[in-house]
């Protein structure tokens, strides 16, 4: 059993917790930063797809997991970092004000969404949300002058202080600090009065509001850091794939960053990194196994739509709690070994509570 | 003028398949206060069982219609009992997501089927093609037949929820679960009957709507049109189903025929936006309160 004696309130409220936790993130920093020199180009490819969608991840985590307000067209906010980003980076400027021209563009989208927000809760909203995505979708297909419609647009290689970044272990690089910086922020406004906000809203607004928590400006908040940290990754998804077209940012793209925070753990910051993991790393598993299976499975269109369909069921019956809540439990089998009792995790009979009467 | 009719009477028609599929949400929210995102995907399969049934099996018309509401309908039963009971009491996000996977791997599995997935196919239905010409409009008979199925279909329903024992009772379990079971209803079997039911009116729109778009294994996005419709109506109301449809519908045709390139995709999003804004609850949506 891991006893943990703390002495000091500063140990409460520090990111690494204890020994273990400095010791195995900096392994895990030394790995990510020794990656490109030791996986081959493809799989260094696919790290930086990893961390560009934990970004986008990170975002949708803070708005649903963490505040409870479930967006289904978070596909609009990367859209609209990626075509800013687009347009910015073709007419000439640098990479770090391109990139906050983004954000600040995505944020300004996200405050606009999430006005409506306000008078319109669970299903409405994801309504409202889903009609904003389309709309964009949309409007970012019909608006030829600037974002080129349906052809889409090329993008330059990122310029910073002069130099280009054309490599994709520079790039790697990039992704690598934006994420680290992203996930610092977002810890940091987690264990702020803000994060505990955040989680008040989620777990019940009426007494969120009688204990002085204005929802509005809150709500509008969470609306609008989601959509920044959206806007940064789709940013860098347009400079990771040189080239954006409008239907790369449909419903399907929003399903998919749902699927990723769910399966890796609502709630947590964990979740979005393995989500981002599980969604990447699918594919190639599919294409990997498909060679295994009988031809008529195999070789089939539908298989990534099936194993995708029955992973996310399969997910929501049996391991609500996602990937990381699974981590969670064999954490604590081995932390409480042996005096670990079965019924630990058990999900509580619940009777549904009527959406209607909150 | 005569523009304007005949582009009302086809957005009439659209909007009741988009009423329909509308009602199979409003039918499960109604019983079971979760939105199922698999109706699409369900009214899809219907269009496929009836296709099945009158080609292969080769029944007639009626036969064949019969045999694939009550196929659809086992199978919502079956898919209730399966998937959706385990997780009864789970905060609705997760149901949500459920219902998405679930038309992942029906979409995904049709598409798997060889040769049939992924092409189009026409359903053979006795109506396919014929033309009336009333008053200098041509109205096309798929486009009456949807609409006089959906009036019927809708005051079944409705009087289904009003009058008898067993709507009451589904309405009772949609408002307060745990009150409902100390009344003696019994809950899980309710929910299956609605989702065998909202799986029959989903097979009813998929026959209905074949003749017009074709089978194939895309039919199910029509459903991301009937979201829109059902918040529209208001989510708690059958006859608000089928009025959202109908705008939704009108309001879209008109569009694309009134507006410039593109309105007519977005236009049904724009009304559910102003919607929201003007009175989040729909038309006929009711705004309850809980005194805290």
């Amino acid at each position: 059993m891991r006893f943990r004696f703390k002495t000091d309130y500063e140990q409460d409220i520090r990111l690494a917790k204890h020994g273990g936790h400095q010791f195995w993130y900096g392994a895990l920093m030394v790995a990510l930063l020794l990656a490109p020199w030791v996986i081959p180009e493809y799989w260094l490819a696919q790290l930086t797809f990893v961390l560009i969608y934990s970004i986008a991840g990170l975002g949708l985590m803070l708005l649903a997991g963490f505040t409870g307000l479930f967006s289904l067209g978070h596909a609009a906010f990367l859209g609209v970092g990626a075509y800013t980003e687009a347009v910015l980076t073709n007419a000439g400027l640098p990479f770090p004000l391109a990139l906050s021209c983004a954000a600040g563009l995505s944020a300004a989208v996200g405050l606009v969404v999430g006005l409506p927000a306000l008078r319109v809760r669970g299903i409405y909203l994801g309504m409202a949300t889903l009609a904003f995505g389309f709309i964009v979708e949309e409007g970012l297909a019909r608006w030829d002058s600037v974002t080129g419609g349906n052809s889409g647009i090329q993008i330059k290689a990122p310029e910073i202080v002069g130099t280009t970044l054309s490599s994709g272990t520079q790039f790697y690089f990039l992704c690598l600090l934006i994420t680290i910086l992203a996930t610092l922020a977002i810890l940091n406004i987690l264990r702020s009065p803000t994060g505990r906000a955040f989680v008040a809203i989620r777990d019940s607004e009426i007494s969120a509001q009688s204990m002085g928590i204005h929802l509005a400006r809150y709500k509008t908040l969470s609306f609008a850091l989601s959509a920044a940290l959206a806007g940064i990754a789709g940013a860098l998804y347009a400079h990771k794939l040189q080239f954006i077209s409008p239907d790369q940012f449909n419903i399907l793209q929003s399903i998919d960053l749902l699927l990723m925070i769910v399966i890796g753990g609502l709630g947590s910051v964990h979740g979005a990194f393995l989500g981002a993991i599980f969604l990447i790393a699918m594919p190639q598993a599919i294409s990997i196994f498909k060679d295994y299976l009988p031809d008529t499975i195999g070789q089939a269109p539908g298989l990534q739509s099936v194993v995708y369909g029955s992973v996310l069921v399969a997910f929501v019956l049996f391991e609500p709690m996602g990937l990381y809540g699974r981590w969670l439990k064999v954490r604590t089998y081995l932390e409480t070994f042996p005096f670990y009792r079965k019924g630990m995790f058990k999900r509580q009979k619940s009777f549904q509570k009527s959406d209607r009467l909150r | 003028m005569i523009q304007f009719f005949q582009m009302t009477l086809s957005g009439i028609s659209q909007g009741c398949i988009y009423g329909l599929i509308a009602l199979g949400f409003v039918l499960i929210y109604k019983a079971t206060e979760t939105v199922s995102f698999a109706q699409g995907e369900l009214m899809m399969m219907g269009a496929f069982g009836g296709l099945a049934a009158m080609t292969w099996l080769g029944l007639p018309y009626w036969l064949a219609v019969l045999s694939a509401i009550a196929a659809m309908t086992l199978f919502g039963v079956i898919l209730e009992r399966v998937v959706i009971r385990p997780i009864l009491g789970q905060p609705a996000f997760s149901v949500v997501m459920l219902t998405i996977g679930i038309g992942y791997v029906a979409r995904g599995l049709i598409t798997m089927l060889p040769n049939i997935g992924t092409e189009t196919h026409v359903l053979p239905v006795p109506y396919k093609d014929e033309i009336w010409k009333a008053a200098g409009l041509v109205i096309n008979v798929e486009q009456v037949v949807v609409i006089g199925a959906t009036a019927v279909l809708c005051a079944l329903l409705f009087a289904l929820f009003r009058y008898s024992k067993l709507g009451i009772a589904m309405q009772a379990a949609s408002q307060n679960q745990l009150a409902a079971y100390y009344m003696g209803i019994p809950v899980r079997g309710l929910n299956g009957v609605a989702w065998g039911l909202a799986a029959a009116v989903a097979a009813i729109a998929g026959l209905l709507l074949a003749p017009i778009t074709f089978v194939h294994a895309n039919m199910g996005l029509i459903g991301l049109k009937a979201f829109p419709a059902a918040v529209v109506g208001g989510f708690g109301s059958l006859p608000g189903a089928i009025v959202g449809g109908l705008i939704i519908g009108i309001i879209e045709s008109l569009s694309g025929f009134y507006l410039p390139d593109g309105f007519k995709d977005i236009a049904a999003y724009v009304v559910v936006l102003l919607m929201l804004v003007i009175k989040p609850n729909g038309l006929f949506g009711e705004k309850l309160r809980k005194k805290v």
